[in-house]
């Protein structure tokens, strides 16, 4: 059966194209199929992180608009013969996206995938309420600081009554994925503790990703960091955060444990320097 | 039980509606300005496209029909949205850019609604009888209110089994109950007025409001901070209070 994620935030810049590709390649990495939707018409991005922007040459307002089929827009993945990406429109604004016809290119791709990640516009208005409105799951990606925060409550409060799920009375899975984390700056008090932001915001934890120069690293040669370098910290948090989506049951590990052991062992200095 | 007692504000807010507020300039009115600049400012955006009535009863009586202009500019140039007046004869705005706000002639209670009908209804229509309200007196909510989220209740009181987020609102004619943390603001007794309460599991809100008076975060201590509070009225002020 296929599932429909949204990858959101309300705010800007916290991480959601780079999960969506590390979750998609990730899900696909594990066997699965999956393609990727950018539904940041105008500024799209999707496409440099999976390194694939020489290849877009339909879009999905063109699929939307009836200018191209559906085959002819997907791009396969070079690397993970599973996934596959639906680029976003360049030239276009978000105005050129319908309801009906998103609804009517979701339920084409729901044939052929097990999993339709969309990566989310930032904001709530009309381009983050399309890319939310058919989801059966919803990732919803926030940084350790209050005014992330502050929006991901927001957009929670849109997916649970903006939703086809939500009007319908079906439930919508939400989960939280803490991204950029900075264990130092949790430490000294710099950033807000998760057990903080689980309290505020009440949802199920999917992982925590920590704040890694291997992410940029990753997103600048176009490939998602689960394929780029499998090893890092990042890319396994990305992995077990597509086992956690896919049933598994994975211990999650908060990279604040391991910093209070250092400045356990370091005392002071530690958290000084 | 830890108490702490608060001086009554200078500024009051009536709700009268499920959004108007109403406001009552008082003398002297430099003081009451900077009083509300003060607290407009320290509201947190609370006034921000809300809709204000001005109660002018007061400026009239004391400054006279000079006063009630000086006071409705210095109130439009606040960038409220002033869509109501009372307390003044329409005759006086008459043929001044506010002759178009609607006007409650000495305090005869009249709602948003009942203006809205008023003014999009032609006058020679019959007003639909008034219907019933439904007998229903309380409002459970059991799932957390998100930022952004309103949740407006004139019957009666409203049960919150959740946290309500910095960003949320509530507003009740009775007492507002919260079964987790309020972070974002609580304002009761729109009907019930002074009598009203509210409860909360955790307080860590940005405003609360009973009846007429209402306080900002910066107004009660850390004392309070995150503890299981009530807020009630006390001989005109606002009373806040630890359970534990
Ligand atoms: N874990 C991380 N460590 C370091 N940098 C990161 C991490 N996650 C994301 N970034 C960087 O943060 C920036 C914003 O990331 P990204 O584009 O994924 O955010 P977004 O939420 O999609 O932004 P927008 O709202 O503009 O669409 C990028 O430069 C990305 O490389
Ligand atoms: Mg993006």
């Amino acid at each position: 059966m296929s599932k429909v994620m949204v990858v959101t935030s309300g705010k800007g810049g916290v991480g959601k194209t780079t999960s969506s590709a590390s979750l998609g390649a990730a899900l696909a990495q594990a066997g699965q199929n999956v393609v990727v939707v950018d539904f940041d018409v105008g500024l799209r991005n999707l496409d440099l992180v999976m390194g694939a922007e020489r290849r877009v040459v339909f879009d999905l307002v063109n699929v939307v608009q009836g200018d191209a089929k559906l085959p002819q827009a997907l791009i396969r993945d070079k690397r993970v013969e599973t996934l596959y990406l639906l680029p976003a429109s360049q030239t276009r604004d978000k105005d050129a996206l319908t309801e009906e016809g998103v609804g009517r290119v979701i339920a084409e791709l729901r044939e052929r995938f097990d999993w339709i990640v969309c990566d989310s516009p930032a904001g709530i208005e009309k381009g983050a309420q399309l890319a939310m409105r058919f989801a059966d799951i919803a990732v919803v990606v926030t940084n350790p600081e209050v005014s992330s925060v502050r929006d991901s409550d927001r957009i929670i409060g849109m997916l649970d009554s903006k939703t086809l799920r939500a009007e319908t009375g079906e439930r919508l899975e939400k989960h939280l994925l803490l991204t950029r984390y900075d264990a130092a700056r949790a430490t000294k008090g710099e950033m807000m503790k998760v057990e903080d932001i689980l309290e505020i915001l009440a949802i199920p934890l999917l992982g925590i990703v920590a704040e890694s120069p291997d992410v940029l690293t990753a997103s600048n040669v176009g490939s998602p960091v689960t394929l780029h370098n499998p090893a890092s910290a990042a890319a396994r948090s990305y992995t077990d955060a597509a086992r956690r989506l896919m049933g598994e049951s994975v211990a999650i590990n908060t990279p604040a444990e391991k910093r209070g052991l250092m400045s356990r062992l370091f005392g002071r200095k530690a958290t000084a320097a | 039980m830890a108490v702490e007692t608060l001086a009554a504000p200078h500024v009051t807010l009536r709700g009268r509606t499920f959004m108007a507020l109403v406001v009552a300039p008082e003398f002297p009115m430099a003081e009451w300005f900077s009083a509300f600049d003060q607290q407009m400012h320290g509201a947190g955006g609370f006034f921000i496209d809300r809709p204000i009535v001005a109660d002018l009863g007061a400026t009239l009586e004391e400054g006279g029909p000079d006063a009630v202009f000086i006071v409705l500019e210095g109130l439009e140039a606040r960038q409220l949205r002033l869509i109501g007046v009372e307390g003044v004869d329409p005759v006086l705005l008459a043929g001044t850019r506010w002759e178009r706000l609607p006007k409650t002639l000495h305090g005869r209670v009249q709602t948003l609604e009942t203006w809205a009908d008023l003014h999009a209804a032609p006058h020679d229509e019959p007003s639909p009888a008034p219907v019933a309200a439904p007998s229903v007196s309380s409002l459970l909510i059991d799932r957390p209110v998100r930022s952004g989220q309103s949740i407006v209740f004139e019957d009666g009181d409203i049960t919150i089994i959740g946290p309500v987020a910095s960003g949320a609102e509530v507003i009740a004619g009775g007492s507002i109950h919260i079964y987790g943390a309020l972070r974002g603001r609580a304002i009761a007794g729109l009907r019930a007025g002074d009598s009203a309460r509210i409860f909360c599991r955790k307080l860590e809100a940005e405003l609360v409001g009973v009846d007429r008076l209402y306080r900002t975060a910066e107004h009660w201590g850390e004392a309070l901070h995150g503890r299981s509070v009530q807020v009630m009225c006390d001989r005109g002020a606002l009373r806040l209070s630890a359970f534990d």
